[in-house]
């Protein structure tokens, strides 16, 4: 059983469903990756773990609880904490009141959490009173997903992480959430950039139309030539 | 020298003090309709009523205290009644949240459906304090009426023209001050204060971080009851109360609110005191200001006034269209209001 799994799911907003039972799970202390092409379902997959479209059928549980019908804040408070793609920060705040935000519904002393952030993503303890609106693109995203660590999660979740910021920033990024696995936070990413993903991937789902059409490690999905040749460019 | 000094206070006397103490007032109503904006999103028509209504139920309760001997000295007693004044209108404000705005908040309406709707909330509101208090105008100001007189001003100073200061002009201004103090130390430096900005700023990520958005939006109910009975009872106690003046008040203070950029309270104060120096220097006749300062035998003959003062509302006209032509997000580069 696995810590958080969304099983068999069909599903979608409301119209004609996305998700054609789409199963998608991930352990503590691991990373798993979603991939595929434009309009699979990818963020789709994720946004049903959260809570955020109508599950037509299937079920999503974590730590063995089913959740399938708990709102996303509800979710939140049970230890899912999400990153999503775009405004994923308050760009009026400052660094600091970002992540004091991400902690709001905690009542007891953050600071140590707060400390933890800083020391891994140090560019954030030094501009700390800047507004995150001013950072540049990849310290905004550290700024998300530190704010998504506020509440101490059990899982991670993370939709495109690296769109829109250059390859530096995003091997940077990756070190950075291999350092938040190694916490023992099971981590789920959705991930344009496929191939970087699954590298660093401890389990890798390929959707095509809302459906599972490969899953494995990380390295054997790189490694399966019919992978490649669909999906990773050869 | 005695005609510049004359000059001089010549202008505090009748604009630079007078325009100071009516910028106070709509620094504190523009601050309430940009917090509403900011937060719920949209233009807060009923605010000019909800002043009204404040300052009725404080209005009912300095004649009640009036009534039973109850007095600040040389204060107002309005101050006593002041604090129940805004607990009535919270609950006021509340109440029709919950009637009103919160069913289109939930459907996630546009926000110019909001905008509308508190069109009809103004006008109930409207209706609620002629039906309660009447039409007639009301004036509530006791205590001590000048902390300076003009008299004892040119006493004292032996220049021809006289300075009078009103408690109630000083009292705005120190007010205004500690209320503004207030709410940004509230906004800065709390929880929930912080948890409205976040709010406001991007309410999706507010959700997921697990804020209330019903508390967030009850608190700012309470503080913009706060902020629009202050206003209205210190304009009151300034001027006099009349609820049809609290209606046109809506203009000067949108004009403000816009004119600092929409959302930003910071903007809100500045336009504030902008629009009421701009109503007062313009409608002002500087006939007897030019005679001081300009040679002898080229005193002008007409008054120097650029606009009578029934045209004031002209002024936060102009300078609403202007904002909106040239800078739609105000000076201090606010939201720019959206259907």
């Amino acid at each position: 059983m696995s810590f958080l799994v969304g099983e068999n799911i069909f599903g979608g907003y409301g119209g004609a469903d996305i998700l054609h039972g789409c199963t998608v799970s991930v352990e503590k202390g691991e990373i798993a990756v979603i991939v595929g092409p434009n309009g699979a379902g990818k963020s789709t997959a994720m946004k049903a773990l959260l809570g955020m479209l109508t599950v037509r059928e299937g079920a999503v549980r974590l730590n063995g609880n089913d959740i399938t019908h708990l709102s996303p804040q509800d979710r939140v408070s049970e230890g899912m904490a999400f990153v999503p793609q775009t405004n994923n920060v308050f760009a009026g705040m400052t660094v600091q009141e970002n992540l004091e935000m991400g902690a709001y519904l905690r009542r007891d002393d953050i600071t140590e959490t707060m400390e933890q952030i800083y020391s891994l993503f140090p560019i954030l303890g030094e501009k700390r009173r800047q507004m995150a609106g001013e950072l540049s693109g990849g310290q905004r995203q550290q700024v998300a997903v530190g704010r998504a660590l506020m509440t101490k999660p059990s899982v991670l979740m993370l939709d495109e992480p690296t769109a829109g910021v250059s390859p530096i920033v995003m091997d940077e990024l990756f070190d950075r959430i291999l350092e938040v696995r190694a916490t023992g936070i099971a981590v789920l990413m959705v991930e344009q950039n496929a191939r970087q993903a699954l590298e660093i991937a401890d389990r890798g789902y390929v959707l095509v139309q809302g459906e599972n059409k490969y899953t494995d490690t990380g390295a054997a999905l790189l490694a399966d030539p019919d992978v490649r040749k669909s999906f990773l460019g050869g | 020298m005695t005609d510049l000094l004359n000059a001089l206070v010549l202008m505090l006397n009748f604009v630079i003090i007078p325009a100071t103490s009516y910028g106070a007032q709509l620094a504190l109503g523009a601050l309430g309709v940009t917090l509403v904006y900011g937060i719920l999103r949209f233009g807060n028509f009923a605010h000019g009523d909800t002043m009204a209504f404040g300052t009725m139920f404080t209005i009912f309760f300095t004649w009640l205290f009036q009534g039973l001997g109850l007095s600040l000295g040389v204060l107002p007693t309005a101050l006593l009644a002041l604090p129940f004044g805004i607990g009535v209108t919270a609950l006021y404000a509340i109440s029709i949240d919950r009637l009103v705005y919160r069913h289109y908040r939930v459907k996630r309406s546009a926000p110019v459906i909001l905008t509308i709707a508190s069109v009809g909330v103004m006008f109930v509101t409207n209706s609620v304090v002629r039906f309660l208090i009447g039409t007639n105008e009301q004036r509530f100001s006791d205590g001590q009426k000048f902390i300076i007189k003009a008299r004892d001003f040119k006493e004292w100073s032996g220049l021809s023209e006289g300075m009078k200061l009103k408690t109630t002009e000083a009292l705005t201004v120190v007010v205004a001050g500690i209320a503004v103090a207030a709410l940004f130390w509230f906004l800065q430096r709390t929880r929930m204060g912080k948890a409205m900005r976040a709010y406001s700023d991007n309410e999706d990520l507010a959700l997921l971080s697990g804020i209330n958005p019903e508390r967030v939006v009850m608190v700012t109910w309470i503080i913009t009851a706060a902020l629009a009975t202050l206003a209205g009872v210190l304009f009151g106690l300034d001027k006099s109360f009349k609820p049809f003046t609290y209606f046109q008040l809506l203009l000067p203070i949108f004009a403000a609110a816009i004119l600092g950029g929409v959302g930003n309270p910071l903007g809100a104060i500045a336009g504030g005191f902008v629009v009421a120096f701009s109503e007062v220097m313009v409608t002002y006749p500087y006939k007897k200001f030019l005679k001081y300062v300009m040679p002898e035998n080229l005193e002008p003959s007409g008054l120097m006034q650029l606009l009578t003062v029934d045209y004031k509302f002209a002024v936060s006209f102009i300078i609403l269209v202007a904002v909106l032509l040239i800078k739609p997000t105000g000076l201090f580069s606010g939201k720019v209001i959206r259907a």
